[in-house]
């Protein structure tokens, strides 16, 4: 049975059949009440995993920087400069980057450009559910102050409202060497022990989701997607 | 010998076939690098990649079945290796070989993929579940040419011993199975083409169609014990190719050459050709790679 504490929201009419809430008779005859969307709801909060002291975190920081595993998801136009990046002529790979097509292996996401309201919400989902030392890098001047498309009516203007930055690159477009010159801050960033935005996240949890909360008007997800 | 001794001889095994797994996976992608005309990665990335993975700080499970798939996958890899003879007339490099261990081993090479697939298939993710469908349906057709070869070999010599079969292939070049046998060897070596994962039979962890497979949601220490399950199994399965078709290794020197062109086989294939589509690779393993593993028995059986 549901618990009382759990909120559920009015029925969504534009939800497939199988996705709204329906009450099935269990194997003793009680009626059970199913929301497929509420499944996997986890609503605990994430507590902060600080960091290790002394020569040991330099060494994990170290293999942290040299092996980025950047989440393959592409946000805006920037997405069209990452694959010549992993091409013969520009070849990350060489920098210890490659791409992992899932977000729990990921420790990179690269916000490619302006991030539309509906991404964003794409975007929290993936970001929170990427493992603690997580790095995020924004790519272009949309995700800065939202370049050419500041006064759009569906696009967020500054990302570092939204999650925590640790690199951005500038340009419209940046061209791949720029990229390359973005990972290798962000390599250095990391190795100096700077590259706590994950941390940062979790402290100023209630900040950032106010500010997500602001922009995302269907609200339909756990406060912390685990 | 001393248990103590022997099994500070298998641990030390144990580490070098690790080691070596992990700089053969370098020195591999670096050969694919080449090829695709780039530099590639350093040869020393799978390590660093490794204490990556084992230093993340948050991970989260989804079940106790979620914790033991790797660990099953991983007594896989570790069980092939602790009954396999890595040395030939070796007896601190024979580990625990005994006369039947040829059909623990090909039960040690299911396991580890059975118990994963219940871990995967825990973790809920819809690319694990097809992943898992995908890789179990596949390996029980590479295991069909692989087991007729094994049997060939089996009549040939007369003997369920690795350690046995690798002492009949001594004496010269000619005395191995590849030419005393060479259509068991032909079917086997065309399965293990697909027990590898690479291309042509790679389309279970496919990542640009099925992101990317059975390992899906396992992060940070789960991913470091797959990675260090399958540098060890790369290894250890080419060690068993040796030993049947190759003639064995009387030194590590030997074992290391001819482990890395035994793999490299299914690297240059992967190359090569591109990848099959489940429903294309499986009915092609139950074709001429049956029959000709077939062919073989009644050969050797004339």
């Amino acid at each position: 049975m549901p618990e009382d504490n759990v909120k559920y929201p009015a029925e969504d009419q534009s939800l497939s059949p199988v996705n709204r809430k329906r009450v099935v008779i269990g194997p003793e005859g009680e009626d059970i009440l199913v929301d497929p969307l509420r499944d996997y709801y986890c609503t605990a909060r994430p507590e902060p995993e600080l960091p290790r002291q002394g020569i040991i975190e330099k060494f994990m920081n170290w293999a942290r920087a040299e092996s980025l595993w950047v989440l393959g998801f592409g946000t805006g136009c920037g997405s069209i400069e990452i694959p010549p990046l992993l091409s013969p002529r520009y070849d990350a790979y060489r920098f210890g980057v490659a791409m992992r097509p899932t977000p729990r292996q990921s420790s990179v996401i690269i916000i490619s450009g302006y991030l539309s309201v509906k991404t964003l919400k794409r975007v929290i989902r993936s970001y929170e559910q990427m493992q603690n030392p997580k790095f995020v890098i924004a790519l272009g001047s949309c995700t800065i102050n939202g370049g050419m498309y500041w006064d759009s009516y569906n696009t967020i203007n500054r990302l570092d409202h939204y999650i925590p930055v640790d690199v951005y690159i500038a340009g419209c477009m940046p061209r791949p060497e720029a990229i390359l010159a973005g990972f290798n801050k962000l390599k250095q960033r990391i190795k100096e022990g700077r590259g706590e935005g994950a941390n940062d996240y979790i402290k100023n949890l209630d900040w950032y989701k106010a500010n997500q909360k602001k922009i995302i008007k269907d609200w339909n997800m756990p406060d912390y997607n685990w | 010998m001393e248990l103590a001794t022997k099994t500070g001889f298998v641990l030390l095994g144990l580490f070098i076939i690790l080691n070596w797994g992990l700089i053969m996976a370098g020195i591999i992608r670096k050969i694919i690098a080449r090829a695709s005309m780039r530099r590639g990665i350093s040869v020393f990335q799978p390590y660093i990649n490794l204490i990556k993975n084992y230093s993340i700080r948050s991970q989260l499970t989804h079940g106790v079945m979620f914790y033991l798939g790797p660990v099953f996958r991983l007594s896989g890899g570790v069980g092939i290796f602790l009954f396999m003879p890595l040395i030939h007339d070796s007896e601190i490099w024979s580990n625990f070989s005994f006369a039947g261990d040829l059909i623990l081993i090909a039960y040690f090479m299911f396991f580890g993929m059975l118990g994963m697939a219940l871990g995967a298939g825990e973790g809920g993710h819809p690319y694990s579940a097809i992943g898992i469908s995908r890789g179990l349906a596949q390996f029980t057709a590479i295991e069909v040419p692989l087991t007729l070869a094994i049997l060939s070999i089996a009549f040939q010599y007369n003997t369920l011993s690795i350690s046995e079969i690798v002492a009949r292939q001594q004496g010269g070049i000619l005395n191995w199975t590849l030419f005393t046998n060479p259509l068991a060897t032909i079917a086997a070596m065309i399965s293990f083409l697909g027990a590898m994962g690479h291309a042509p039979f790679n389309v279970v962890m496919a990542p640009q169609e099925n992101p990317i497979g059975p390992p899906t949601e396992y992060h940070g220490t789960f991913l470091g014990v797959l990675q260090t399950n399958r540098a060890i199994l790369h290894v250890i399965e080419s060690v068993l190719f040796m030993n049947l078709f190759f003639g064995g290794a009387s030194n590590w020197f030997e074992l290391i050459v001819k482990t890395f062109f035994i793999y490299f086989w299914s690297v240059f294939v992967g190359m090569v050709f591109p990848r099959f589509r489940v429903d294309q690779s499986i009915p092609w393993l139950l074709k001429i790679p049956v029959l000709i593993g077939i062919l073989s028995i009644v050969f050797i059986l004339l």
